[in-house]
């Protein structure tokens, strides 16, 4: 039961981290970003091509993909969802263009780095064994830390810059923040890229466990929907939540639904589904988000 | 647009592809296109199913979830009860229609994006489903459909037996593109009946179509079912084509594709979905030469669409000419 709560909690935060990065740009934009899955495996890859390859620090390769998954999401709010979201009647245009980029992205990456799966040295040896009650490899709980101190820090910047809080105001009432005097443009474009980031900063981190390859973006991106669905969509409190609970959920399932045979991701889906017909705005959204 | 140049219109359209299409078939010996003419009627009619939930504004992503039930209703039924492909086709439509009905009466209370993602979930759920029940013969799918057998009417027969044709591409041909001039003339005449003026004020203001006495609720539901109806007949034709169902027939990339095509016709027009279904199977198919770089053209392509006219291909004849132009037969 320990090794159960211990793997949920790893995937938990991983989970948790890649709906931050979705629910921030569909918070500020309302934009559901299709190819977030996709920068998440770009950001595997960058973090692969400098650790795996020209065999520099993984904090350099971490940096480097947080880096270019930013310059990416910046580029890609600014010269492609701007002049959509100006032009369009309907806002729904915005996902034919999402969809659009996340078949680009996935074209990009296969040309670019080929359709094999490729994974990096450990970044630390050794398992951690409590008395056989949680078996769990030191490289997994390292990044598992990682990723709750980045949680915890995007939340700190969220909550205290002023980065944060022209995003969170714009995320709130997009005319009254500009009525205050907020560069909209200007923080539209962070915040997407910031949520980007998030996305590779994931990348990078799990490419050390899981390895990366160039078909995992569209999976990546439904469950990361799934998490935002759960915890409220444009909720960062909620994405978190939705993140550890599906993780949980997971862990769990496969272990109790094994002898029942594959069906644990039919019961999560299905009981997703009950469960947003009677809460439709998830556990924290608000109505009609 | 006056009467007779609308009815001009449709029959110009009838017979390019009533006629023109299979003449220029024989003359060019392209038989391949119609297999590719085929999918794209069968496809357009899925769309059109997703167009009409557009209409009361809500973005279906759900569509394979259909498509894929109303296939493999048809395939179990032909293969396991001996039942006549021309029964199961309207079977597979109306079981899709219950079963719309019995999962929209809880989902179509939700909006915009939570409608999108739980329509999203639920082509996962009817592929995991299809894995997993007893009837479906999970991953290994349904093989070896027979092909539609003849259908007589009062002693006569009205559509031969399509095993003994010497040719069944063009029975096949025939068959999709007579139900998507049927879909879609249904489809124009829904939504310039009342209950299409009803729809449309629903995609403007729910709380106040309501409010001056609209039953929304129950428009939503209708809406929802003929759009399913729409996505099983079309997925029960797709499995009797390739005489094959599997749970990986319909997915994910279908549903998303469906919406696609709704989008890149234009979601105002009613034949948006059509040249939508054209534009990128066609688009898609032609590329295919161009080896590793297929995917990564058409995308371009698709962005470059988007920036240029992002309210669909029809609005820019719509711009040009103005006014009803756009809701030609």
């Amino acid at each position: 039961m320990e090794q159960v709560v211990a793997n949920g909690l790893y995937l938990g935060a991983q989970y948790a981290l890649i709906a931050l990065g979705l629910t921030l740009i569909f918070a500020l934009m309302n934009v559901l970003n299709f190819a977030h899955g996709q920068l998440y495996v770009l950001g595997g890859f960058v973090t692969y091509t400098i650790y795996g390859q020209l065999k520099l620090p993984f904090v350099v390769a971490l940096f480097a993909a947080a880096v270019t998954l930013a310059i990416v999401g910046a580029l890609i709010e600014r010269y492609l969802f701007r002049t959509v979201i100006k032009r369009s009647v309907r806002e729904e245009s915005t996902m034919l263009l999402a969809a659009g980029i996340a078949f680009f992205l996935d074209a990009v990456i296969l040309l670019v780095f080929g359709e094999k799966q490729r994974g990096v040295p450990k970044i630390v040896d050794g398992v951690l064994n409590w008395d056989f009650r949680v078996i769990m490899p030191y490289d997994r709980i390292l990044v598992g830390v990682l990723a709750i101190v980045s949680i915890a820090a995007f939340v700190l910047y969220m909550q205290y810059s002023k980065t944060g809080r022209a995003l969170r105001a714009l995320a709130q009432d997009r005319v009254a923040a500009q009525l205050m005097g907020v560069n909209v443009d200007r923080y539209s474009m962070i915040g997407f890229a910031l949520g980007a980031m998030l996305a590779g900063v994931v990348g990078g981190l799990l490419v050390t466990i899981t390895g990366v390859n160039s078909g995992i973006g569209g999976p990546i991106s439904i469950k990361a929907f799934m998490m935002v669905m759960i915890g409220g969509a444009g909720v960062i409190s909620g994405a978190i939540a939705g993140g550890f609970i599906l993780g949980m959920v997971e862990s769990v399932g496969l272990t109790v639904l094994r002898s029942y045979g594959d069906i644990t991701y039919l019961v999560i889906f299905a009981s997703l589904m009950v469960f947003l017909s009677i809460r439709p705005q998830g556990l924290m959204g608000k109505p009609w988000g | 647009m006056t009467g007779g140049a609308r009815i001009a219109w449709v029959g110009l359209f009838l017979a390019v592809v009533l006629v023109g299409v299979p003449a220029f078939i024989a003359v060019s010996g392209r038989w391949d296109l119609y297999y590719t003419l085929t999918s794209v009627a069968l496809l357009s009619i899925a769309s059109a199913g997703v167009w009409l939930t557009f209409y009361i504004g809500r973005i279906n992503i759900g569509q394979g979830a259909y498509a894929l039930i109303g296939g493999y209703v048809s395939a179990v039924l032909v293969v396991k009860y001996g039942v006549s492909f021309w029964l199961t086709l309207p079977i597979a439509g109306l079981f899709c229609m219950v079963a719309s009905v019995l999962i929209g009466l809880p989902i179509l209370r939700l909006r915009g994006v939570y409608f999108a993602m739980v329509t999203l979930v639920l082509t996962e759920v009817a592929r995991l489903s299809m894995l997993a029940l007893p009837i479906t013969n999970g991953a290994k799918g349904i093989t070896n459909i027979p092909l539609p057998g003849a259908l007589t009417l009062f002693g006569i027969t009205v559509i031969p037996d399509f095993a003994g044709l010497a040719d069944v591409k063009p029975a096949f041909y025939y068959l999709s593109v007579g139900l998507m001039i049927v879909s879609f003339a249904v489809l124009y005449r829904l939504v310039n009946s009342r209950l299409g003026h009803l729809c449309r004020s629903l995609q403007q203001n729910e709380e106040l179509a309501s409010s001056i006495g609209v039953n929304i609720a129950y428009l939503r539901i209708v809406a929802y079912a003929i759009s399913s109806f729409l996505g099983g007949i079309g997925g029960a034709i797709f499995a009797a084509i390739s005489q094959s169902v599997y749970p990986s027939s319909f997915t994910i990339t279908d549903s998303i594709n469906f919406m696609l095509n709704c989008f890149l016709g234009g979601l105002g027009y009613v034949f948006g979905p059509m040249l939508g279904t054209l534009v990128l199977y066609f688009g898609w198919d032609l590329l295919f030469q161009t080896g590793e770089f297929q995917l990564l053209i058409f995308s371009t392509v698709l962005i470059g669409l988007m920036l240029a006219l992002p309210n669909g291909l029809l609005s820019l004849r719509f711009s040009r000419i103005g006014g009803g132009a756009s809701r030609r037969g």
